[in-house]
């Protein structure tokens, strides 16, 4: 067991480490050598994980490392400890598997940053906070981690912090996760003072044995929770900080953004599926939500221009699935297209930012273009990722995706078909993406025409590794034959006895899926390469387009309906009530002032004077005491 | 019993004592002369140290008359330090009238 607490100690503080060589000597010690030693400590802790992945087989029940007690209040105990169980090391093995690709690609493609070290710095406390977050044995170690990405996404969407419209990106992406971090708290609260406990293991024997539960107070502490999930995994109504997001440079989107820290919410909530199995309520909410955020996030993809963009509302299209499968109680179909999604959408970030370091921080498709030959290994590992986002079979998307559709079908038809539509839509809007980007001729400047090129080795490496993996993910979960569930079971007890049987019904909507994204493939082919169409300029939109374009003018209407009120009661607050208030306390000072100013007149030297107050007190003092005889 | 109080009756004392007494007050008051004032104020001490002398024998008890020993001591420490100041005021101003003194004002 001592050597376990060291292993996992090493796991958990390597990244740590990093970043502390990496804050106090980045600078001198240089750009390759601050990016080696922030890549070399997350591959340790990747190795790590690897062998605590290949001892979890031995020990079903996981591995609990206690390392101190932390809180103790009468009979409240809240340990420091680390539960490595399946779950967790399942997702610490993309995190920090992802993570060391990332932070390779991260030593191309940030050479020219002069504060490259600072870079990495954040991006190892990220992964020590992303770390913590995941291997808590309990709801406050956890919360530990949750608070600590929430800062170190803030501190790199707003790294290149000389640009405003970046750093209220920065902000927008902390406030709107305040708001779910508040929900998170409540429903630890909740869960703290009904159980006495927030560890996992004690949790979910309480709730699962506790016959006569208040069902109110769980319905809230699990609405509660999936508000933290809301709000971290960007869920309407808290998802417009996730676009937004792509201020930060390209690692991070595809780190951050879309591989890791987004799925935390997936994380908790099936950490925690023994409490939202009982609460049939919540369920419904989260598969609504997802349904729904899935479907317009999706629409709002397919007019975007900006690559990133696209590429971001798909990742809260994509996640909005993955709530819908967790509504729906099919925690392993979430887990597995959390994996599958990682793959590929972090090959599609790494991607766009390889054509984005081409083409010199151009972002705007309208503006790329033709980029096939220049950049061939780019092309086809995009090419292969978004095959595989949008359901061609045989990748990895479309196993975890039709799994997601198939539980949608079976529990709730309309669900099924908004889905669908999302997935049809994603094909649609990627391969738009990919033929705004790759295909046709260029269509920006002639010096960035003279300057295209295929990133160096250290970009095209991890995207080759990812569309490897994009392409074989599928195989943890093939239908029928599922290893991640059979992993799983010790977490999730209620899949042990429910293995998919795929019939008639199964193939006929595996092969609706299919068409459906080829139909969407089909559509963007026909329009921009047939056509030849290449999206107009933001003037000259009009009509629903523009609508979508303009994201529903959700943030606007949030500017309405929060922001500017908040502003003008703080505005009302500043110039009336704070007004008011310091001049009452400064009347108070004046007054005094103003007595003693006038007080003052009567000292003016004259003794005479003097001495006649003194004999009247006398007289006072003696009359006094005749009265009170 | 040889008392003096068996002569002269215990209200004359006070009314004596209360004479002196505003003889001081009324010195205090209309007098400019820092000495007068001066001499004014051990008017009304020694007015008050009489009615302790007074009382003190009225009522068979030397605790009054051991006080007026205390008051008298410090009177005369009092005048000493006092004629100190007025000396050296003096010596500054060349005079002892009270309405010169408004400069001790801080």
């Amino acid at each position: 067991m001592e050597m376990n607490t060291n292993i996992a100690l090493v796991l958990v503080l390597a990244p740590f480490l990093g970043f502390l060589i990496n804050v106090f000597f980045g600078k001198s010690l240089g750009k390759s050598l601050s990016g080696i030693i922030g890549t070399l400590s997350v591959v340790v802790s990747f190795i790590a994980t690897v062998y605590f992945f290949s001892g979890i087989a031995a020990q079903p029940e996981g591995i609990r490392i206690t390392l101190f007690d932390w809180i103790q209040i009468s009979n409240f105990k809240v340990d420091f400890g680390f539960q490595l169980d399946q779950l967790s090391i399942l997702w610490l093995l993309f995190v920090t598997g992802i993570g060391s690709l990332i932070h390779l690609y991260s030593i191309s493609y940030m050479h020219d940053d002069e504060n490259m070290h600072k870079f990495f710095a954040y991006l190892n406390l990220f992964i020590f906070f992303m770390i913590t977050l995941v291997i808590g044995s309990n709801l406050l170690v956890m919360f530990i981690g949750w608070e600590g990405v929430g800062l170190c996404s803030y501190l790199l969407i707003g790294f290149w912090h000389k640009n405003q419209e970046f750093n209220d990106a920065a902000k927008k992406a902390f406030i709107m996760n305040r708001i779910g971090d508040l929900g998170l708290l409540v429903g630890i609260f909740i869960l703290g003072s009904l159980f006495s406990t927030v560890d996992f293991t004690t949790l979910k024997t309480a709730i699962t044995t506790a016959p006569d539960y208040n069902d109110f107070w769980f319905s809230v502490a699990a609405l509660t929770l999936f508000i933290g999930a809301c709000g971290k995994s960007a869920q309407i109504p808290l998802y417009t900080w996730l676009p937004d997001a792509m201020a930060g440079p390209t690692p991070v989107s595809a780190l951050i953004h879309a591989a890791t820290m987004v799925t935390a919410g997936i994380f908790m909530i099936t950490r925690l599926n023994f409490l939202f199995d009982l609460v049939p309520s919540v369920q419904s909410i989260i598969a609504i939500v997802g349904a729904v955020t899935a479907l317009v996030a999706a629409t709002i993809g397919l007019v975007q221009n900006d690559i990133k963009k696209v590429l971001a509302y798909s990742t809260v299209s994509q996640l909005g699935l993955m709530f819908l499968a967790l509504g729906l109680g099919a925690y392993e179909v979430a887990v597995f297209h959390v994996i599958t999604h990682a793959f590929f959408k972090a090959c599609l970030f790494l991607g766009s930012g390889s054509v984005i370091h081409a083409l010199h921080g151009e972002q705007d498709m309208r503006n790329m273009g033709g980029l096939k030959k220049a950049m061939p290994i780019t092309f086809v590992t995009m090419l292969i990722a978004s095959l595989a986002i949008s359901g061609v079979p045989l990748f990895s998307g479309f196993f975890s995706k039709d799994e997601i559709l198939l539980v949608a079908f079976h529990h709730n038809i309309p669900l099924w078909v908004v889905a669908s539509v999302a997935s049809i839509m994603t094909a649609f809007y990627m391969f738009r993406l990919m033929f705004l980007t790759f295909f046709q001729e260029f269509r920006g400047t002639s010096a960035q025409k003279h300057h295209l090129h295929e990133s160096p080795s250290l970009i095209t490496i991890p995207l080759i590794v990812l569309a490897i993996l994009a392409t074989i993910g599928g195989l943890i979960s093939l239908p029928g034959n599922s290893w991640l569930n059979g992993y799983l079971t010790p977490i999730l007890p209620k899949l042990a006895n429910a293995e998919h049987h795929l019939g008639t019904t199964e193939y006929i909507l595996m092969a609706i899926a299919v068409v459906g994204g080829l139909v969407g493939i089909g559509i963007a082919y026909a329009k921009y390469i047939k056509q030849n169409t290449v999206p107009t300029e933001d003037a000259a939109i009009s009509g629903f387009s523009k609508m979508l374009y303009n994201k529903y003018y959700v943030d606007e209407c949030y500017d309405a309906i929060f922001v500017k009120p908040i502003n003008f009661l703080s505005r009302f607050f500043r110039d009336t009530i704070e007004t008011g208030l310091s001049a009452l306390v400064f009347g108070f000072g004046k007054v005094t002032n103003e007595i003693s100013y006038q007080g003052k007149k009567i000292q003016n030297g004259s003794i005479g004077l003097y001495l006649f107050v003194f004999v009247l007190g006398l007289c006072a003092i003696v009359s006094y005491l005749f009265l009170a005889q | 019993m040889n008392n003096i109080l068996n002569h002269i009756g215990i209200e004359n004392y006070i009314f004596l004592s209360v004479i002196l007494f505003c003889i001081g007050v009324f010195g205090v008051l209309y007098r400019r002369n820092a000495i007068i004032v001066f001499m004014s104020i051990e008017i009304m001490l020694n007015a008050v140290n009489l009615l302790f002398v007074a009382f003190s024998t009225y009522h068979q008890d030397a605790q009054g008359q051991v006080f007026v020993f205390f008051s008298m001591a410090v009177a005369a420490a009092e005048v000493a330090v006092g004629l100190a100041i007025l000396v050296s005021i003096f010596r500054n101003l060349g005079s002892i009238t009270i309405d010169n003194l408004k400069n001790l004002k801080g």
